[in-house]
């Protein structure tokens, strides 16, 4: 995955180097600029068991501000903010693939490195018995519980350190 | 031989009564098996005769297609043309609520028992952090009987299916206001066949996207409030059901 650049994200920004769970890492540009979930909409997508994105509706489109073509085919952690900690995607991961249904609250990070909240959930889809691909929903969270889970994911982070 | 079963969601629109009654008559005559139409007034009195295998055909909410794909073995046929379950909340038009955020636990919500619209109008609530624990919900018979609830200050909130509050009449709507109303897309109703219809499930796939190619069929889709069907590969209703799992706590 391609390193973000100026050309995307317009000034004032800071730089941070993300190291995924694959190996892969990519360098990000991040604003402290918050963009409102879009009213009464869901964010939809799947992804293949390795968590590549297979499918994304139009409000996924919309708040990344990739376009689909950009989006298909890239992992998930092309949203990964800087903020997240490691440790919410790994019980993500470890709950869903026990086949229970993961809920928490994310920050996602947009290709003009503004961002957004949300309140995702992520199922395992089964077909005939077997796990095939995931889906993924986000609604438009609590701003308590946000605010609640900024402080608790600057601890996590801090303890990443 | 034993008639087949054809059932609606209790959901539909009263006015479209006759709709269906007319569409088994054409259904009977294009697949020439007879089938018996049977509605019901709720949702629990639906469900009891589901879970006898006492349906065969039936146009299902979102809610209740989940449980008839994944454990009656139903399999999904069409969906109707440009028409997906959006849930409306209101209040009364002098109500001091502007967006959901000013709204507060305690809440008094005025519902049918329309379990799509209560799902997803429940999400829409989130924000507020309101949830079935801290409101207060009172469910009646019918959509109009939500926005009385709302116009006689008994109810802060009501929730309504999008298409149930466009053909309120244009006075209630008017002493109404839409705080927020969902733009989901792909949470539809859908019409199932039961494995007892196997043999008509390929006929039924071939009749009813060309139902609205004829003057006959278009008057039938008329009746029922519909502009025509599309069919629903079995992938599109796992996924649907997928999504539902989603929101279902």
């Amino acid at each position: 995955m391609e390193d973000m650049t100026n050309k995307d994200v317009r000034e004032p920004y800071t730089e941070h180097r993300l190291c995924y769970y694959d190996g892969n890492s990519r360098c990000v540009l991040v604003k402290d600029e918050e963009t409102p979930f879009p009213e009464g909409k869901l964010i939809v997508s799947r992804t293949d068991l390795r968590g590549i994105i297979t499918h994304c509706n139009q409000a996924f489109v919309e708040m990344s501000g990739y376009t689909e073509a950009e989006l298909i085919g890239q992992p998930h952690y092309i949203l990964r903010h800087p903020d997240m900690p490691k440790a919410i995607f790994k019980d993500a991961w470890e709950t869903v693939a026990r086949g229970e249904k993961w809920h928490g609250y994310v920050k996602n990070l947009c290709k003009d490195g503004r961002y957004y909240w949300v309140y995702a959930t992520i199922i395992l889809n089964v077909r005939a018995g077997n796990a095939v691909s995931c889906t993924s929903v986000r609604r438009k969270p609590s701003r308590t519980q946000v605010d609640a889970c900024i402080a608790y994911y600057a601890q996590l982070k801090q303890a990443e350190v | 031989m034993q008639p087949y079963v054809m059932t609606v969601s209790p959901d539909f629109p009263p006015a479209q009564i006759a709709g269906w009654y007319i569409f088994n008559t054409w259904l009977q005559r294009q697949l020439g098996v007879p089938i018996h139409v049977s509605l019901f007034d709720d949702f629990a009195s639906q469900r009891a005769v589901i879970q006898n295998d006492g349906i065969d055909l039936i146009y299902a909410n979102p809610f209740d297609a989940a449980m008839l794909v994944r454990e009656k073995g139903f399999t999904a046929i069409a969906t109707p043309l440009h028409k997906s379950d959006e849930a409306i909340i209101a209040v009364a038009v002098d109500s001091p609520v502007q967006r959901i955020e000013d709204l507060t636990p305690g809440i008094r919500i005025a519902a049918t028992d329309d379990p799509d619209v209560n799902l997803i109008a429940m999400i829409m609530l989130e924000p507020a952090d309101l949830s079935a624990q801290n409101v207060q919900t009172h469910t009646v018979d019918t959509y109009v009987l939500v926005a009385k609830r709302l116009l006689q200050g008994q109810a802060d909130v009501g929730f309504f299916l999008r298409d149930a509050f466009q053909t309120l009449s244009g006075m209630i709507q008017r002493q109404l206001r839409e705080l927020i109303r969902s733009e989901i897309h792909v949470i539809r109703h859908v019409l199932l066949a039961s494995p007892r219809l196997q043999e008509q499930h390929q006929q039924l796939r071939r009749l009813l996207p060309a139902m609205n190619t004829d003057l006959k069929g278009q008057g039938v889709l008329a009746s029922m409030g519909l502009q025509g069907w599309e069919i629903q590969e079995q992938e599109d209703t796992e996924f649907m059901i997928d999504l539902m799992d989603t929101l279902v706590n």
